[in-house]
């Protein structure tokens, strides 16, 4: 699938660059992308360790659990394959927490620790299980109690009230969310 | 108020995650430092992904595509009263966060941030997720070649959160 979804994303970048004379820009566009690629997984790097190594910290002393308890009755209806205490669980809960607290840069680091676990649940089978899908629709949804970004955005610009889109966002995301995770529980049967 | 939350709540966590660990008699620097190290691990499996998504989404970016694919659209998008200033927006967020909140910004600037497409613009931004992003590296951290159903249901999701971030900015403004 992202094999089409990558080349076509270049294929119509070439063809509407040729048509609109952009095609200098677009070459300029590829190289930086490629580089811009390098200083994000350089950034990432540090992040990375950083949470991967507070994560061990949280696992090892058992706060993950207090955190997994709360979650439950979410995780239950989204992960029922999951078995209750096992380490996948654990990562997912974790991922999920740093979300819902708006800790974008949390959020992928214990995101990625998660996939590898679910990896090791669905016994390293080139097929994603359905945990493993879940999972990712429930990453592509963003569900956070702050969306903080988009609101010190509208602080910058002022001239209204930037805190007035949080429960709309609440609402919208919780539709993704939801829907989300219904059609990916229809689709996991066939 | 909600600033000082949203700026507390990692300082807090670490805090947390720290003295529950002392006080658990776990041996928090070795602990942390072989965790790091499986960070490293993660990244480097992901680097490859990293680079062929990023120059696709930046060749997307400069083509001048979007545009066009705007002009296409709208005749489709009044029916739902879809501000037409939030179209490259809606197609862009599940391609480039990046992007997307330039896109943002510039819809801020120009309408308000309290206008119609200002609101609708900072719930879509809000709601919705870098979708290929995520998809594509999350499913580079491990080797999976089927991921059956994960990017429509992803994709479905999205188009959910861009029509219910119109609907639910008409309700409740």
């Amino acid at each position: 699938m992202l094999n089409y979804i990558w080349s076509a994303l270049m294929i119509i970048s070439i063809i509407c660059a040729a048509a609109l004379g952009r095609l200098g820009e677009v070459t300029s566009a590829a190289i930086d992308g490629a580089a811009s690629a390098i200083t994000t997984a350089i950034t990432l790097l540090g992040i990375m360790c950083m949470w991967s190594g507070f994560m061990s910290i949280a696992e090892q002393s058992g706060l993950v659990k207090l955190f997994a308890i709360l979650l439950r009755p979410l995780t239950k209806w989204i992960f029922p394959e999951l078995p209750k205490n096992s380490k996948a669980l654990n990562s997912v809960t974790m991922n999920m927490t740093a979300n819902l607290l708006g800790m974008s840069n949390a959020a992928t680091p214990l995101g990625l620790a998660a996939m590898e676990e679910l990896d090791r649940e669905n016994g390293h089978s080139p097929h994603a299980s359905n945990s493993i899908c879940a999972f990712v629709v429930v990453n592509t949804a963003s569900f956070q109690l702050i969306p903080a970004s988009i609101i010190s955005l509208r602080q910058t610009f002022g001239g209204g009230d930037p805190y007035e889109i949080i429960a709309p966002v609440w609402i919208a995301s919780a539709i993704a969310l939801i829907v989300g995770i219904t059609v990916a529980k229809m689709m996991q049967r066939n | 108020m909600l600033n000082l939350i949203s700026i507390s709540i990692t300082p807090i966590l670490l805090l947390l995650i720290i003295t529950h660990g002392l006080f658990k008699r776990v041996n928090i620097f070795s602990t942390f430092t072989s965790g790091a190290k499986t960070g490293i691990q993660t990244v480097f499996n992901i680097l490859p992904t990293l680079v062929a998504i990023l120059i696709a989404i930046s060749m997307f970016n400069a083509s001048g595509a979007l545009e066009l694919l705007g002009k296409l659209l709208a005749p489709i998008l009044n029916i739902i009263n879809f501000p037409l200033e939030t179209l490259p927006l809606a197609i862009m967020r599940p391609i480039s966060g990046g992007a997307s909140l330039a896109i943002v910004s510039n819809i801020l600037k120009t309408t308000g941030i309290s206008s119609y497409a200002g609101r609708v613009a900072s719930v879509m931004m809000g709601s919705t997720e870098t979708t290929f992003y995520v998809i594509a590296v999350y499913f580079a951290a491990i080797r999976i070649k089927n991921m059956r159903h994960t990017l429509k249901a992803a994709l479905i999701a999205d188009l959910a959160g861009i029509i219910a971030s119109v609907i639910v900015v008409q309700f409740f403004f």
